[in-house]
């Protein structure tokens, strides 16, 4: 399976990100820098966190005009599966990849710590390795992570089962509205969340909850190599 | 040309910035204070002499980038 980071100024989750690719997938995945107008063909693009351009004006904002995410939106449109996490789920929104916005937690602090994810949709392409309704442990570390949507967009996410992971009860790290965590797009090929699943991938992490997110997409694209 | 830019957030919009604010106003004595909102003001010179070009480019700066219109609105004032 092929992958590809981007990579952005200011990022410091990158190699963290790729270092997990790497061992889930058994290769390095290619990095593509803000400035290249292509992403090398692969299964799943992922935009990792965080603090690209050191957050200037909003989280996201000016990483989200920078003309790789062009080519990104461009391959999502062509239905490839693309990752956002933290920095990334940001950027995605920002982009208008995803609908809403992550603005500061309501505490004001930045939060860095473990909290428990439910499965809130176990049917997308990055989650069938889970069950509905199962609850994994994941790290969080971020300032900006509070989603919010207006109540009509809401409506229609949660109507469309584009709500993917939620904040198990008493966890929300940060305010999100609905305890949402994460959303995918429409078409069910563009997700973005704001822990870290990257960070819980091999035992030696302490835990191997956030692997079944790469594996659901490694094994659609696997499928789709063999037929 | 001189424009100034006003970005808020929406109404209903949760601003824990603005709350925080508030809070330090009372601290300060300042009673009598209701909700506090902040925002940002952004100073654009832009080489445009058309009042309605000028207007129309610095919609479009906010549309693209300057605001979010998600959960921010704007304003813009020709200076």
């Amino acid at each position: 399976m092929k992958t590809a980071v981007v990579l952005l100024p200011g990022l410091n989750r990158d190699r963290d990100m790729i270092a997990a690719l790497t061992a889930i997938t058994g290769q390095r995945p290619a990095t593509v820098w803000q400035t290249e107008t292509e992403v090398p063909d692969a299964d799943l693009i992922v935009v990792p966190g965080g603090f690209s351009f050191g957050d200037y004006l909003r989280c996201g904002a000016i990483a989200a005009r920078s003309p790789v995410m062009r080519a990104v939106a461009e391959r999502a449109a062509r239905g490839v599966p693309v990752l956002g996490v933290c920095n990334g789920f940001q950027i995605l929104c920002e982009a208008g990849l995803l609908p809403g916005a992550l603005m500061r937690n309501t505490s004001l602090n930045f939060v860095c710590r473990e909290v428990k994810l439910e499965i809130a949709n176990a049917q997308t392409r990055f989650t069938t390795a889970y069950e509905q309704g199962q609850v994994i442990r994941c790290p969080v570390a971020h300032h900006d992570g509070n989603y919010f949507a207006d109540d009509e967009t809401l409506e229609r996410v949660e109507g469309n089962g584009q709500v993917v992971f939620r904040y198990a009860e008493g966890t929300n790290p940060n305010g999100a509205i609905r305890d949402i965590a994460g959303v995918v797009n429409e078409a069910g090929n563009v997700l973005g969340l704001m822990p870290h699943p990257e960070n819980l991938v091999e035992p030696e992490h302490g835990g191997t909850d956030g692997r079944g997110i790469f594996e659901s997409v490694l094994g659609i694209a696997t499928a789709r190599e063999a037929a | 040309m001189k424009a100034r830019i006003l970005v808020t957030l929406k109404n209903g919009v949760l601003d824990p910035q603005g709350k925080a604010i508030e809070g330090a106003l009372g601290t300060l004595g300042f009673d009598g204070v209701g909700a506090v909102r902040q925002g940002k003001v952004f100073d654009v010179e832009i080489a445009e002499s058309d009042p309605d070009k000028a207007r129309a480019a610095l919609d479009a700066m906010c549309e693209k980038l300057l605001a979010n219109t998600v959960i921010e609105n704007y304003a813009v004032e020709i200076v």
